[in-house]
């Protein structure tokens, strides 16, 4: 629990039970998940970032917001969470580092995932994270697998697994949130609602009315809340975290919100309205918004926000240096971790070329 | 975990070994799961209508009753859902063993096991120490979707291993190493295999495993090798008998009893040993896993083959059920025996 700090005199009464440090510690972290980003753009157009480039711009605020509502542990006894790639802000709330998501996107020897994986899809279960893969949806039903296993353990630990608008038209997400329900598992279920999947409109993802009206076909409690809203996510989802450790089973969340880019860097986004991503971005946006929440509230100053926002920079500057420094992975890491039990067999022809006349 | 209670609540069906008397192969994997189960309480199973009902085959019959239903999870109709579930309990530290009713249905869960399961960890997501298990393979009328052998569709799948025992004894050992295995394992049980008689023999009592990687001659032989795995190792056993007797052909049988990764070596020395090689499986021909052993034995033993090597397998087609059909698509002792004879004759 953090410290509680007295806020000013005539401050409003801080919601959701949250310490003045915790509110500082979500605007940091949202700042962080932003700078990191648009740092990792910068490395990206210098080619230091090899892969493809997600930027989460305008999402920033219910990644950490839902995120910080889990029970975050260090030494695997914590909530656990499954991003999508518009989670980094998840990511880093529950524990992971700028330093090995810099690492990662860049492909270096010691990124989490040794050059294997991309982006942010790497795994921690002492900090309480599982990467997700490419396939979306599968981890519904993986993370209801770790959410079982709370239950077998009687462990009140709470799993929390992002999907998006586009994803909960999958197959792994109706047998996933639907075994969820049927075995009452603690498990909460945010559905981004961005506007998009990749080019496709949520328009032509589902004729439901609302994602949250979806839960009621499985069971499950439901809730909806506007996604740059940073307190309003954080309420929603506390509420849910809340409810499913006490044994009550699934909630969805949808969570409304807007992708302010394309599907990736290389994606010029001509399919979306350039008026629509303006309005957005000037009346809209979670880090702003919130911002004035906390200095319009009297929670925070502009001048303690600055403070944050330059500390962020600097921790930024200082993990990227870092991660440039790292090698890149010597080829026969390719080998390794097929199996338990050493490399799988290289190029015979690429190790030792044989002299078929000696055969 | 309380043994004492459990063995107590020991039901009978589970304790034929125990009493020395002899079990057939589904009994044989039943007593390994249930083995398992008492030995290490993070084991449990889950998959559709395996609690109260005991699995389509019964082969679950009495755990929901003495494990509980947090150790025997029944599932909705999901196998992408319990697939998933396993592989995250599996991340956990639990060791799911989760029943396909038919392996048929192991298609629906083609992402989750490939994408998912298989690569978790090369991709530094951790091991996924899982089984998935179920009843398969043909000669019981079962059609299209109650007979089918699909383990080609994942042998080509780094990540995983492909068991599929031949033997009450070997089925035994095999569950037990695949549910101790660090790595996914896809266990297949052939169904005709499950209740025959023949194949009923008495196990020994101890603790024993099968490893997982290592064939195993069915029959010593000298003139030509066949290399085969379940139901077809009997099918050839029968065809090794009627070839001693009318052809005077000593046949070696190498059962190979783990599909991924193959045991070349026990397939080379075979062929350096008789220089003929007939390869027999009961999935359909093309991209077979005759093929990847043809291409091994070419590879390692080119020089020792005195015949280019020959394969009998089910035809290209999806599985027919009306009998002379299945008969027809499926090979047959009489099959073996022919290619047999030809290889021999070359």
């Amino acid at each position: 629990m953090a410290n509680r700090t007295p806020t000013k005199r005539g401050a409003a009464a801080i919601p959701h039970g949250l310490a003045r440090e915790q509110l500082l510690d979500m605007y940091r972290l949202a700042r962080l998940t932003r700078a990191l980003e648009e740092k990792l753009e910068i490395l990206f157009k210098q080619s230091k970032v090899i892969g493809g480039l997600f930027r989460s711009l305008g999402q920033e605020g219910e990644s950490v917001a839902s995120a910080y509502a889990l029970r975050r542990r260090d030494d695997g006894t914590g909530d656990m969470l499954s991003p999508l790639i518009r989670n980094l802000g998840s990511m880093l709330t529950i524990g992971a580092t700028p330093g090995e998501v810099v690492r990662q996107y860049m492909a270096k020897a010691d990124s989490p995932a040794r050059g294997k994986e991309l982006n942010i899809h790497f795994t921690d279960y002492q900090r309480g994270f599982i990467g997700q893969i490419s396939p979306l949806g599968d981890l519904v039903p993986v993370m209801a697998g770790v959410a079982l296993t709370f239950r077998q353990r009687g462990e009140d630990r709470v799993g929390m697994v992002y999907i998006g608008d586009g994803a909960t038209s999958t197959g792994a997400f109706h047998e996933g949130i639907n075994f969820a329900a049927v075995k009452k598992l603690p498990l909460v279920v945010i559905v981004e609602n961005n506007g998009w999947a990749y080019s496709t409109p949520t328009r032509m993802q589902t004729a439901a009315k609302s994602f949250a009206d979806k839960a009621a076909g499985y069971g499950a409690a439901a809730d909806r809340v506007d996604g740059n809203d940073m307190l309003a996510v954080y309420g929603a989802c506390k509420a849910a975290v809340e409810r499913a450790r006490a044994g009550g089973g699934v909630t969805l969340v949808q969570v409304d919100t807007y992708r302010r880019k394309g599907h990736a860097q290389h994606d010029a986004h001509t399919y979306m309205d350039p008026a629509e991503i303006d309005r957005w971005a000037t009346a809209n946006d979670p880090i702003d918004r919130y911002a004035a929440t906390l200095t319009g509230s009297g929670w925070a100053t502009a001048r303690e926000l600055a403070g944050i926002d330059a500390e962020v920079d600097r921790e930024l500057d200082a993990a990227i240096a870092d991660a440039e420094t790292s090698p890149l992975p010597d080829e026969q890491e390719a080998r390794t971790d097929v199996v338990a039990g050493g490399p799988v067999p290289g190029h015979w022809y690429r190790m030792d070329p044989p002299d078929p006349r000696k055969a | 975990m309380a043994n004492a209670t459990l063995s107590k609540q020991k039901p009978d069906h589970v304790r034929l070994t125990e009493q020395g008397k002899p079990v057939t192969l589904l009994e044989a994997i039943r007593e390994g799961l249930w083995e398992e189960m008492e030995r290490d309480p993070s084991v449990f199973l889950m998959g559709e209508d395996i609690g109260a009902y005991g699995g389509a085959f019964k082969m679950t019959e009495g755990m929901i009753e003495a494990f509980g239903n947090l150790r025997v999870v029944d599932t909705p109709i999901s196998e992408i859902g319990f697939t998933g579930a396993a592989a995250g309990a599996a991340h956990m530290g639990m060791r799911p063993v989760v029943e396909m009713q038919f392996i048929d249905f192991i298609a629906c869960a083609y992402d989750m096991i490939t994408n998912y399961v298989a690569t978790s960890r090369y991709r530094g997501s951790g091991a996924v120490p899982m089984v998935i298990r179920g009843p398969s393979g043909g000669y019981v009328r079962g059609g299209p979707f109650h007979s089918q052998n699909p383990e080609a569709a994942f042998f080509h799948t780094p990540g995983l291993k492909i068991v599929y025992p031949a033997t009450a004894y070997d089925a035994k050992g095999l569950i037990k190493a695949a549910i101790r295995d660090d790595d996914p394992v896809l266990f297949f049980e052939h169904k005709w295999l499950y209740r025959r008689p023949q194949l009923r023999e008495v196990l020994p009592s101890d603790d024993y495993i099968v490893p997982i990687g290592k064939a195993r001659t069915h029959r010593e032989g000298t003139d030509l090798t066949i290399v085969t795995y379940a139901a077809m190792v009997h099918k050839s056993a029968e065809a090794a008998e009627v070839l001693e007797k009318e052809d005077g052909l000593s046949v070696e049988i190498i059962d190979l009893r783990t599909l991924l990764p193959l045991d070349d070596e026990a397939i080379v020395a075979s062929v350096k040993k008789t220089n003929r090689l007939l390869i027999v499986h009961e999935d359909t021909r093309t991209g077979g896993i005759a093929g990847e052993i043809a291409m091994r034995v070419s590879e390692k033993a080119f020089e020792w083959l005195d015949a280019p090597i020959q394969r009998v397998t089910a035809i290209d087609a999806p599985i027919p059920y009306s009998p002379p059909l299945e008969d027809y698509f499926l090979p047959q002792t009489d099959d073996i025996v022919k290619a047999a004879r030809w290889l021999a004759n070359y």
